[in-house]
């Protein structure tokens, strides 16, 4: 077994044990904190995968932002609601079992895949993934689109977000 | 090296873990947190088939981009809309919020 | 190879042979040499963190015309030390129906923060972390660790005032956070590269004169981010006590105490990189990495003293006004400015280095001087509206 195949095991379950803990926890803003060990678990797992700049854009965004405005709306949104009653409906064994089955039929199908236990080729010496990002987001023969459509899609985001939250008195 | 089939489970997992979180909490906060682990088990599983397949092909990271866009906006009017929600009724409890339900 | 020239590589190459020659692998040679060498970089800075207290409260103290700490040691130099052990035998407290778990690990991430900002900062040109190609980004990110230390240090102090002061905080944070990330990608644009590394090589020409604008957001938006005097609405003393870290205390609050004059000293350096050339100094860098050492730890604190200066000479304002100030007024100006930056560098690009250097400095003065004056123009008419409406009002008595 090589280092690098230990880390991933230690990192990859300690990622799937603070999502458990995620969707389990009854205080949401231990919940919020869980999703930040996730999201950072993610991130280490895309330094293994050689994206670096992923892992530095989910620290950013997930951790920087988005973890940040759960904790915001967990504290906006408290009174008895979040503290009291079950944290979970009635039919959550239904859920549990839905996702056991998603899984199961996951691991079956990618297990029948041909390609499923396939190993990664070097990256090439030279190779600049941020180089190569950046002009795949910005030339017309790569992904221009998708990235502007992707802008617009955040504006809208941000003047709804704005709109939705707005006190009108 | 680790193979790829250790990576597609590590996501399915937390796909699952995801789901089940979607599918039983009660608070609307609470099933956003599984929408962003599902959404991060996807992300996982793109730059895995970048990384496994021809690097030079950047398409797998560009999608894992446009998904950290997407997910910022949806947090960001989901929560927008829960905190809304709160004002009016006095709850984010999803099964309470039942004023479209006959 | 000499260790005069590369002592870093030399270092690790001599305690890797030493490791594997006591019969160890040779990955775990390399990682634990590796772990040393992030231990002896965090002993040090911790040092140099215990005479930043002394350096600060020496120069407030001469900007309030006093003399500051003198009585321990030559020039005072002991009195941190006592501060220390002062922090280390006091009573640590834990508030009733504080999250203790949360509420110990906030003061570790925060100071977890800072420290990790140095596995980026470029020493010498052969004496750095990890030469991280995304360099610039790496910095945002471990102040998003910085922002959730606050907030949990904040909620979970079980205090309304720690809350509002984390709420503040991390307000401000997170909004500052656009307009630096813009302008730190105005030397990205100009080095071709978010490496510090080769940010610092392609300063032939510090970028501050090529950009003077730039620098200016950046230091009022790191200002920001520090939470530092006009900003400084966290801790707000005769509103909040504290702040968020009001029920910290001993060597906890320490902990975020040291993580903020050790993040001022920092930022302080990464100004230096980003736009006075880092470790590079007329050559001087080239004789030897520790000169260049010498060199960028004098810039970082050039960097300090001006946080400082700034710190205890402007008053501090209002969270309203602030959050204005960036969402109105710098965060328009920096997308602005790494537009026509961006442009200019197309447009540019072919002509001569004078020609570049100067398009570029006037491009900066220009949108410098638009800003202010759609900025004016705003100012006079709303003053002539409220004093319009007093005329009025006055008329009517």
């Amino acid at each position: 077994m090589t280092a690098e195949q230990i880390i991933f095991l230690i990192v990859g379950a300690a990622t799937l044990i603070a999502g458990f803990l995620v969707v389990t926890v009854r205080n949401l803003v231990h919940a919020a904190l869980w999703l930040v060990a996730t999201l950072f678990g993610v991130a280490i797992i895309y330094t293994l995968l050689n994206a670096g700049f992923l892992a530095v854009v989910q620290v950013v965004v997930y951790i920087g932002a988005i973890a940040i405005l759960f904790i915001f709306a967990v504290m906006l949104t408290r009174r008895q609601a979040a503290e009291t009653g079950a944290s979970v409906n009635k039919n959550w064994w239904a859920g549990a079992l839905m996702s056991v089955l998603t899984f199961a039929a996951l691991a079956l199908l990618l297990q029948s895949w041909s390609g499923f236990s396939k190993t990664a080729s070097a990256v090439p010496s030279g190779f600049d993934a941020i180089n190569q990002l950046g002009d795949a987001l910005t030339s017309s023969a790569g992904y221009v689109l998708p990235f502007e459509v992707a802008s617009v899609l955040l504006l809208a985001a941000l003047v709804g977000a704005v709109y939705l939250a707005f006190n009108k008195k | 090296m680790i193979p790829l089939s250790w990576y597609l489970i590590l996501a399915a997992g937390l796909f699952s873990i995801g789901l089940f979180g979607v599918l039983a909490r009660r608070n609307a906060v609470a099933i956003l947190l599984g929408v962003e682990l599902m959404l991060n088990a996807v992300n996982i599983n793109l730059v895995a088939f970048w990384r496994y397949g021809d690097v030079t092909q950047m398409a797998g990271q560009v999608f894992a981009i446009i998904v950290f866009a997407v997910a910022a906006a949806e947090v960001a009017v989901g929560l927008a809309l829960v905190i809304s929600v709160y004002r009016r009724r006095n709850t984010v409890v999803a099964e309470e919020l039942d004023l479209l339900k006959w | 190879m000499n260790f005069w020239n590369d002592p870093l590589k030399v270092a690790a190459d001599w305690l890797t042979g030493i490791f594997v020659g006591w019969g160890m692998n040779d990955i775990f040679a390399h990682v634990l040499v590796v772990f040393l060498g992030i231990f002896v970089l965090i002993m040090i800075l911790m040092v140099i963190d215990i005479f930043l207290v002394w350096i600060e409260r020496k120069v407030v103290a001469r900007f309030q015309d006093r003399i500051g700490p003198n009585r321990l040691g030559p020039f005072g130099l002991i009195q941190p030390f006592a501060d220390i052990v002062k922090l280390m035998i006091k009573e640590d407290t834990t508030p009733d129906g504080a999250d203790k778990v949360v509420y110990n690990i906030a003061p570790m991430l925060s100071m977890m923060s800072v420290l990790i900002l140095w596995a980026v900062v470029p020493l010498a040109p052969v004496m750095i972390g990890v030469d991280l190609n995304a360099g610039a980004l790496f910095i945002i990110a471990a102040g998003s660790i910085g922002t959730l230390s606050i907030i949990m240090a904040g909620w979970s102090s079980n205090n309304k005032f720690s809350v509002i002061g984390a709420f503040r905080q991390v307000a401000v944070m997170v909004s500052f956070e656009v307009p630096m990330l813009a302008v730190m990608l105005i030397p990205t644009i100009f080095s071709g590269s978010m490496g510090m590394n080769s940010i610092i090589q392609s300063q032939n020409i510090w970028f501050v004169f090529i950009s003077p604008l730039a620098a200016l957001i950046f230091l009022i938006a790191a200002i920001a981010e520090l939470g530092r005097a006009p900003f400084d609405l966290a801790e707000g003393e005769s509103e909040l006590v504290a702040g968020f870290n009001v029920e910290y205390s001993g060597m906890k609050f320490g902990m975020f105490y040291a993580g903020e004059l050790l993040h001022a000293f920092t930022f302080g350096g990464f100004w230096a990189i980003l736009f006075f050339g880092g470790y590079r100094f007329f050559g001087l860098e080239q004789v030897s990495p520790f000169l260049a050492i010498v060199i960028i730890l004098f810039k970082a604190l050039v960097g300090y003293w001006v946080i400082m200066w700034v710190k205890y000479t402007v008053m501090r304002i209002r969270i309203d006004q602030m959050l204005a100030f960036n969402w109105k007024f710098l965060t328009p100006v920096a997308f602005v400015l790494v537009m026509v930056t961006a442009l200019m560098n197309v447009l540019l690009r072919g002509a001569g280095s004078w020609l570049y250097i100067t398009g570029m400095f006037l491009s900066n003065v220009i949108v410098a001087w638009v800003s202010l004056e759609i900025v004016r123009s705003i100012g006079k008419k709303e003053r002539e509206r409220v004093e319009g409406v007093k005329v009025v009002a006055e008329a009517h008595h």
